[in-house]
């Protein structure tokens, strides 16, 4: 009978109950520049995937007759660079490697930045110091600087340009990690958990990760266009992919010469990696507000 | 259904009998380092919690009053354990914590509610996954099963919010989902830290009545917290007093209605808004604010605000003792001791 | 009407947004020079609102406003500009819940209040500042000409919420709109301030608005009450009627809600469920919902509004008849 009077009658929302990632989707959807832009990137990405079987030219096989053509050329609809290779191909097939080491280091030090941060915003004390002035080491040199020095020491190549610059993103993404995750922290239903006695591991899983990843996630993507960007700037200084690989970068320095002769066909790459870290960065800021729950 | 309720309640079992308080708490004591400079030293201590002693009976609601920077929220996460004790004993139900006791253990007899409820709750959860979740982390079975009951039982229709986040539901909603997550452990001593004060006056009375009904239907201890007298004295057995780390006084609940026997108790009281147009208060029964709990005042840490402060007050700390008529009225003050060398001690003094 | 200090006439205020919020719902309200008046009610009722609208603080482009307020003959809504600003803090001024937040931190609290002073009374800077002087030692704070040169964080909250005060009255305001200033406040502070701004009130002869939600708060600053419910004012008249003879089920719910005299461990008399959530304008008694008197006419459409005495309203169906206390 004390239940009839203590049963709230409060009105519920009406709203039928929505997972979180659902109305992150349901809110991605309503926003067209950014499903524009994740359009464009997707596109980017599987036509790089797919490129092998998309009947392009081949992108290594050169003509001395037919180089520097221009763009619109029957055959060679963007035009052929400066060993006559077919620019469309090279373009689509420069994409792969371009969009690889422009994603993978962003990837992998989203992971190790991430778990680096979790526990030293989490454990707090000796952990966090030794961990955090370790990254603040790395704030001290420019990030450019660094890839190129730690680049230049390791010598070029796809691989060593990918150590290099997961090296050069870990410490922002730990240092996020770690404010966001001490943030969480302080809040009560960390505190609320720990008093049903959990471990810290349980109450870092459960409690933790789910509520800092997002932010975490949104700041890594804003950080891709940048690696794209430094990406290619190591292939543009030759210490990053060798030639003849295509290569955005790479190609970009490589038709640095024919600026005078054909500008719009050596400013070409430069037009794709505008495009894709522009498109980048807006995804990510649509991410941002997708991902935001109390709006 | 209230009967399969107290089926799925499985407490600690009662090891001390009834006559061994549920809590005893001895010398409490918390201090927090103030940081600071460039290399982040300790310039200072926070005396949060200075030397508190208190038990909880079982069954009893023992009421925690003050003012803020009084140390009440810190001694509650003493309590659980939340913020480490720097010094003090913590006996539940006759076993030391840290020997027969560990932390886990006592988290399973003691548990918490916050005073705000939308962050105490992972906003990432459903609301059935956060009841739920405690329960499973102390290996009960069906953690899901006894959420539901729960929420059925504080109030919330399972079928209808089980699966809502918690934004999606009102201060009064999310309070009944905190008490449920508290629940679930199956606790024998609950700590209410300022748990209704941020709700809105006719959601609180709800919230009262629930506190009141479980209490009475799982055999439960409460410690309420609150710095509103009127519902501390309402839901409480007894009302300890604290004033910046200490407690000042601790009394049945009409003992101290009727007669507050420390000057800081009768000030508070007599800060109570007046309710009576024709009566309103006409002097404020303290000025200034309380003393920063950083460099708290020698002796009675009350003096420096105290109509009967003498020498002895600045001097010698007051020691917690029964009043001579009523041994279970304790109050740390001079004037109520005899030998304590105050001028007026052991007379009756003027409210 | 222009020798009235307040005049509020059918004021609707809805936010439009993802979802409309029904904030005010033709909301009439008068007071006189120099009185107290409480806006009594629970979070959302639209107490705050109406204060902000008063200010005339509300965000334009998402709030539509129909009716009208006069402050003193002055028409609050056909304000803009230099006016506007003239008319905030010169006719008009209010004092926050947190003096924390309301203050700013880069400043000192002297040149805080002789910069208003100064904008507002075209004075020099040394008058001004004796100004704030004189501010500072009306609302009692002890050594008040070594306080001028204190920061914000330097004072404690109860000195904070007084130098609030102080900025608030150095212009002298006609009207002082206070947004629950003493509910971040300890007990002991609280009373402090509400023995404080009842004495400023009688020196400075100016009007209060005090939003509060604590029944005992209001009981001790003002002489009348208007309680709010669902962004409508359902009751009002004289502190005494109120708390002695307060005839709308609501107001009667709070008054038990307060816990005053309830025997210890007796039942409280609780009001079921929460506010109405304002989603559209109301169209019948908002309070019928959670109302233990509730009768078919309720259900129909508003309630009427009932004047058992001057001044005196309830809106409700069964305000002619006291109802006997339980």
């Amino acid at each position: 009978m004390t239940l009839v009077e203590t049963t709230a009658v409060e009105p519920a929302p009406a709203q039928k109950p929505q997972g979180y990632w659902a109305g992150v989707g349901a809110r991605l959807v309503r926003d067209p520049l950014t499903m524009i832009c994740a359009g464009v990137v997707l596109a980017l990405i599987l036509a790089a995937v797919f490129a092998p079987w998309l009947g392009l030219a081949d992108p290594y096989k050169g003509s001395m007759i037919a180089r520097l053509k221009p763009i619109g050329t029957t055959g060679h609809l963007l035009g052929t660079d400066e060993q006559g290779r077919d620019m469309f191909a090279r373009l689509i097939y420069g994409g792969r490697l371009t969009l690889f080491i422009g994603l993978m280091p962003v990837v992998l030090a989203f992971f190790i930045g991430s778990a680096l941060g979790i526990v030293a915003g989490f454990v707090g004390g000796l952990t966090n110091t030794i961990i955090m002035r370790t990254v603040d080491v790395f704030f001290a040199f420019p990030s450019v600087l660094l890839a190129i020095a730690i680049s230049g020491a390791l010598g070029a190549g796809i691989v060593n340009s990918l150590v290099s610059l997961t090296i050069v993103f870990i410490p922002p993404i730990t240092r996020v990690a770690e404010a966001v995750t001490s943030g969480v922290r302080a809040l009560d239903y960390i505190d609320a958990a720990r008093a049903t006695g959990a471990s810290a591991l349980t109450v870092i899983r459960v409690h933790v990760i789910g509520n800092v990843l997002s932010p975490i996630f949104v700041y890594a993507t804003s950080l891709t266009s940048v690696c794209m960007i430094l990406a290619a700037g190591l292939s543009f200084l030759g210490i990053g992919v060798r030639p003849p690989e295509p290569e955005w970068g790479l190609m970009l320095n490589t038709l640095r010469s024919a600026i005078y002769i054909n500008p719009w066909l050596s400013a070409l790459p430069g037009m794709m990696i505008f495009v894709t870290s522009l498109c980048l960065n807006l995804l990510s800021d649509g991410l941002r507000s997708a991902m935001n729950v109390r709006d | 259904m209230s009967a399969t309720d107290v089926e799925t309640y499985e407490p600690l079992p009662d090891t001390g009998g009834p006559a061994q308080p549920l809590l005893m708490v001895r010398n409490l004591r918390k201090y927090f380092p103030v940081r600071g400079g460039i290399l982040g030293r300790t310039q200072a201590m926070v005396q949060a919690v200075d030397g508190v002693s208190f038990e909880v009976k079982k069954g009893e609601t023992l009421g925690i009053v003050g003012e803020s920077g009084c140390g009440k929220s810190t001694t509650a996460k003493l309590l659980i354990g939340l913020t480490p004790k720097d010094e003090g004993e913590i006996i539940f139900d006759g076993i030391d914590l840290g020997e027969g006791l560990s932390l886990k253990q006592l988290r399973k007899g003691v548990q918490m509610v916050f005073q705000d409820s939308y962050a105490t709750l992972n906003p990432r959860m459903t609301i059935e996954a956060s009841v739920a979740f405690g329960a499973r982390v102390q290996g009960l079975d069906d953690p899901e099963g006894r959420a539901r009951r729960l929420m059925e039982r504080v109030g919330l229709d399972p079928n209808r919010f089980a699966h809502r986040y918690p934004h999606e539901l009102s201060g009064g909603q999310r309070q009944r989902v905190n008490i449920a997550r508290a629940l679930a452990m199956s606790p024998r001593l609950v700590v209410l830290d300022e748990a209704v004060s941020a709700l809105d006056k006719s959601v609180e009375a709800q919230v009262l009545n629930l506190l009141s009904d479980l209490r009475r239907e799982f055999g439960l201890t409460y410690i309420f917290i609150s710095h509103d007298l009127n519902v501390v004295r309402y839901i409480s057995d007894r009302i300890l007093v604290m004033y910046l780390g200490e407690v000042v006084e601790v009394a049945p609940v009409d003992s101290i209605w009727a007669e507050q026997a420390h000057p800081y108790t009768r000030s508070l009281f007599s800060a109570m808004p007046a309710m009576d147009p024709d009566h309103r208060t006409k002097e404020p029964p303290l000025s200034g604010d309380p003393p920063n709990p950083i460099n708290p005042p020698s002796g009675c840490r009350f003096h420096t605000r105290c109509r009967f402060a003498s020498e002895v007050c600045k001097t010698t700390p007051p020691r917690l003792a029964g009043l001579a008529r009523n041994a279970q009225h304790l109050v740390a003050c001079h004037l109520h001791d005899a030998a304590s060398g105050h001028p007026k001690a052991g007379q009756e003094v003027a409210a | 009407m222009s020798d009235k200090l307040l005049d509020i006439r059918n004021l609707t205020i809805r936010f439009r947004g993802k979802r409309t919020v029904h904030a005010i719902n033709d909301v009439s309200l008068s007071m006189e020079q120099g009185e107290t008046l409480a806006l009594l009610g629970e979070s959302g009722s639209g107490k705050s609102v109406t204060l902000k609208a008063l200010l005339g603080l509300l965000p334009p482009k998402r709030t539509d406003i129909e009716g009208s307020m006069h402050v003193n003959g002055t028409d609050v809504l056909s304000l803009s500009g230099k006016a506007l600003q003239r008319y905030r803090g010169g006719e008009v001024s209010m004092v926050f819940q947190e003096p924390a937040l309301a203050l700013d931190p880069v400043y000192t609290v002297g040149h805080q209040i002789a910069e208003a002073v100064m904008r507002h009374k075209g004075v020099s800077k040394s008058d001004a500042m004796s100004v704030a002087h004189d501010m500072l030692e009306r609302v009692r704070i002890p050594s008040a000409r070594r306080r001028l040169s204190n920061y914000p964080h330097e004072l404690s909250g109860g000195m904070r919420q007084r130098v609030m005060i102080a900025l608030a009255l150095a212009c002298r305001p006609k009207l002082l709109l206070a947004d629950e200033p003493t509910t971040a406040l300890d007990a002991t502070v609280q009373i402090q301030i509400l023995l404080l701004l009842r004495e400023l009130q009688k020196d400075f002869g100016m009007g209060v608005i005090f939003v509060t939600h604590d029944i005992g708060v209001a009981v001790e600053i003002s002489e009348r009450v208007a309680v709010m419910y669902a962004g409508q004012i359902v009751e009002e008249g004289t502190t005494r009627e109120i708390i002695r003879d307060g005839r709308h089920p609501y107001t009667r719910g709070l008054l038990a809600a307060n816990l005053h005299d309830v025997a210890r461990g007796e039942r409280l008399n609780a009001i079921p469920g929460a506010p109405p959530a304002l989603e559209t304008r109301p169209e019948n008694c908002s309070f019928a919902p959670r109302c233990p008197l509730v009768e078919p006419a309720c259900r129909a459409g508003l309630p009427p509004m009932r004047t058992p005495a001057p001044r005196r309203r309830v809106a409700c169906v069964r305000a002619e008849t006291p109802i006997a206390a339980e």
